[in-house]
């Protein structure tokens, strides 16, 4: 379960600064790293021995159903709570309150004071990272303008939509420019348009070297965004690295649609063959989809069309957690509306 | 990437209070409710100040209580000459006054058991007879409160000629032991008596001061950028500080309307009256604001870890009594202090945490070393922070449990864990 996705990271996604061989270039530093965490809550066991390493500058995810361990994961991992066993380490040190003006936290559940206004809301939140107010509220009025909010300084957090609250407070979390930032699900509430401008702040975060870690039960995000993921499941952690390695965990999928529906060459078929419709699904061959092509012409198999389809984390997530953490994922994400 | 870890990267804890203490401070401060928060104490000063003034001026109103006198006027002349001497001698309150029914005036013979059943209530009793054989009528207490001074009355009325009271030479001094202890013991009395009224009535705020946070869902960003030692030592001293506040104004506003004329039911002569204590007056207030202040922090660390475990005001209002019953038994045990001849009790009251201020202002009062006061400030200090870590630990175990939406691991019964323990087994 102890992987490293600095080891294993392969490129892709979109990520800046991958080296030829599949690591992140420069990031052999862990910003988070946590070994065997464990936690109980009355005898109940909510996480059971979670290893994570997340190197810097990486976009990361946690990915698993609602009440799978991820908030209390990420808790543990920012000190909010002590795990009753493993260690936890963020930026090398022990107790992440220490850096507490590197780390950036938005929690799932979402809150500000109603009565204050969203300029003083943003200082204050800039200020319990050590951030003086003054500067707090010049960066504020940057980010509000940044994002297009510029006239709702002065109003009430009460006053404000629950996406401009929710954007208010992610600014807050962002305001005294950490170099670790911690989403716990991020796109809980939002509407597509919101989803898809938060996407776009965490690319930029990571474009300038942020270390970025999100939870979330919905597989396209972490799909999209990441770079490495845990999939946490039962409060276990079955898998831990890049996504393109989770993915690899599945074979290719081959998809042939011939002209000839029987034939002699129908027995250089690999095993697993099965035809669906049109089409003759099966894994990629170990040996490459070139000796087959060449068994397929000689028997005249009319080949029209031929693809290599690789698994989607969708696929691995059913693969890695099971069916029944995949149905919950999927039952948590239609619960809450989101794609 | 390098991060750069010269730069200091957190709030020392005291930074860190201070940060959660001024939001709480001007959030409050700035709020409406503060101005009721004022006005609160003035609703109850007000039914003091007319139930004061109702209560004098039924007392000015109330028939003064005498005692019927018929006898032949000549004894009834002595009488009142024997009583007129005798409040010359020992002033005017104790001594009871006559009605006369003398009948050389054209009064008829009164009976006794009529007068005293008058519904005004004037009769307190009757004295009849004469001198040598008189007859005092009344109520059992009439009767033991006034025999002695009838008989005495009497007595002199008979030997008026015979008795003289010789001239007795005075020598003043300013004061003496015993009073200064006695009324020291006052001003101490007094002082531990306010110091629990203003706790009884500012530290119950505390036990509602983090359920606004988990209402508000931001006590996670605290817990997640700050130790929650330095968010409780935070909220404690906004609250200590608003309740400062408060009490300024109460005072001030105390001020004001005695300096403008009025006893304020009483209270003017009330301090006027209290003794010097023995650090002195300008000490004994500074050292009454510390003891307050350590006070608060003290039962207010308690309140506010009770009061974190509570997810609602209901939850909090039920935990209202047993918390006022609570301070009612920390007053009556920091009482020990004022009782001579109980050494034991008293280092008890001292040395007890939440007891301690109450005990520390009473020795202020009392006495004039200041180490005592001074070295019990810092235990109490100690207690304080033990206090608060207790109660941030039982928060950060009790109440960040899960994420949001549904809590499986919501509180539980000690006999709903054991199952649950079970199960997990």
């Amino acid at each position: 379960m102890d992987i490293a996705v600095s080891e294993q990271m392969q490129p892709g996604n979109g990520a800046e600064g991958t080296g030829s061989d599949g690591s992140l270039a420069g990031s052999t530093t862990l910003a988070i790293e946590a070994r065997g965490l464990v936690k109980r809550f009355d005898g109940t066991l909510a996480v059971d021995g979670v290893d994570i390493s997340v190197p810097e500058g990486a976009i990361y995810g946690i990915l698993g159903p609602n009440g799978a361990g991820k908030t209390t994961t990420l808790r543990m991992l920012l000190g909010i709570i002590d795990p009753d066993e493993g260690v936890r380490r963020v930026f090398g040190h022990d107790r992440p309150h220490d850096i507490a003006r590197l780390i950036g936290y938005l929690p799932e559940e979402r809150g500000l004071y109603p009565a204050m206004k969203a300029i003083e809301a943003i200082a204050f939140m800039g200020a319990l990272r050590g951030l003086s107010l003054a500067e707090g509220r010049e960066r504020g009025r940057e980010l509000l303008e940044r994002h297009d909010l510029a006239h709702a300084a002065e109003r009430q957090i009460r006053q404000l939509s629950k996406g401009m609250a929710q954007t208010v407070q992610l600014l807050g979390t962002l305001v005294h420019r950490p170099r670790l930032v911690v989403l716990d699900e991020p796109f809980s509430g939002l509407d597509a348009i919101n989803q898809g401008k938060l996407e776009r702040m965490i690319r930029t975060l990571a474009d300038t070297g942020t270390t970025v870690i999100f939870s979330t039960h919905v597989i396209h995000h972490a799909e999209r965004l990441c770079e490495g993921v845990a999939i946490i499941a039962g409060g276990k952690v079955p898998y831990a690295g890049s996504v393109e390695a989770a993915r690899d965990r599945i074979p290719a999928q081959v998809r042939l649609e011939t002209r000839a529906r029987e034939g002699g060459w129908t027995a250089a078929l690999p095993d697993d063959a099965r035809r669906e419709g049109d089409f003759f699904m099966f894994s990629l061959p170990e040996t490459g989809v070139e000796p087959l092509l060449r068994k397929l012409i000689e028997g005249d198999a009319g080949i029209l069309s031929l693809s290599i389809e690789r698994a989607g984390l969708h696929d691995a997530f059913v693969h890695i957690a099971g069916e029944a953490a995949a149905r919950q994922l999927k039952a948590d994400g239609q619960g809450g509306g989101e794609q | 990437m390098s991060i750069d870890m010269s730069e200091k990267s957190r709030l020392s804890n005291l930074q860190a209070a201070l940060v959660v203490a001024r939001r709480d401070f001007v959030a409050i401060l700035f709020s409406r409710s503060f101005l009721f928060f004022l006005l609160g104490p003035l609703f109850p000063a007000i039914v003091f100040g007319m139930s004061g003034g109702l209560a004098a001026s039924n007392s000015k109103s109330a028939p003064d209580v005498r005692i019927a006198l018929q006898m032949p006027s000549e004894d009834m002349a002595a009488i009142l000459d024997a009583h007129t001497r005798i409040e010359n001698e020992l002033g005017r309150g104790p001594i009871p006054h006559f009605y006369l029914f003398d009948p050389a005036e054209g009064h008829a013979p009164i009976d006794p058991d009529v007068l005293i059943a008058d519904k005004r209530g004037i009769y307190g009793a009757v004295l009849t007879g004469t001198l040598e054989d008189p007859v005092l009528t009344g109520t059992g207490d009439r009767l033991r409160q006034w025999s002695g001074h009838i008989s005495m009355h009497l007595a002199l009325a008979r030997n008026n000629a015979d008795v003289s009271y010789p001239a007795l030479e005075t020598s003043l001094v300013t004061t003496s032991g015993a009073t200064i202890k006695n009324q020291r013991r006052d001003t101490a009395q007094i002082s531990m008596t306010l110091l629990f009224l203003l706790m009884m009535l500012l530290a119950g705020m505390v036990l509602s001061n983090l359920v606004e946070e988990k209402a508000n869902k931001i006590i996670e960003i605290l817990a997640a950028a700050l130790p929650m030692e330095a968010v409780f030592l935070g909220k404690l001293f906004a609250m200590l500080a608003v309740s400062l506040v408060g009490v300024g104004v109460w005072f001030a506003l105390i001020a004001i309307v005695i300096l403008s004329g009025s006893d304020f039911g009483g209270v003017k002569q009330t301090l006027i009256g209290m003794p010097d204590p023995g650090v002195g007056w300008p000490l004994f207030s500074i050292l009454f604001v510390v003891n307050f202040s350590m006070g608060y922090l003290l039962i207010g660390s308690i309140f506010l870890a009770i009061g974190a475990l509570a997810s609602t005001v209901r939850e909090v209002q039920t935990l209202s009594m047993p918390v006022t019953m609570l301070q009612l038994f920390i007053f009556f045990f920091a009482s020990f202090t004022l009782i001579d001849g109980a050494p034991m009790l008293e280092w008890l009251a001292i040395l007890f945490p939440l007891s301690s201020p109450f005990a520390m202002t009473a020795r202020a009062a009392q006495h004039e070393e200041l180490w005592p006061i001074l070295l019990a400030i810092g235990y109490q200090a100690l207690w304080v922070a033990i206090f608060i870590r207790w109660g941030s630990t039982l928060f950060r175990k009790r109440v960040m449990k899960s994420g949001g939406g549904h809590n499986p691991n919501k509180r539980r019964w000690f006999w709903q864990r054991r199952r649950a323990d079970a199960q997990a087994a």
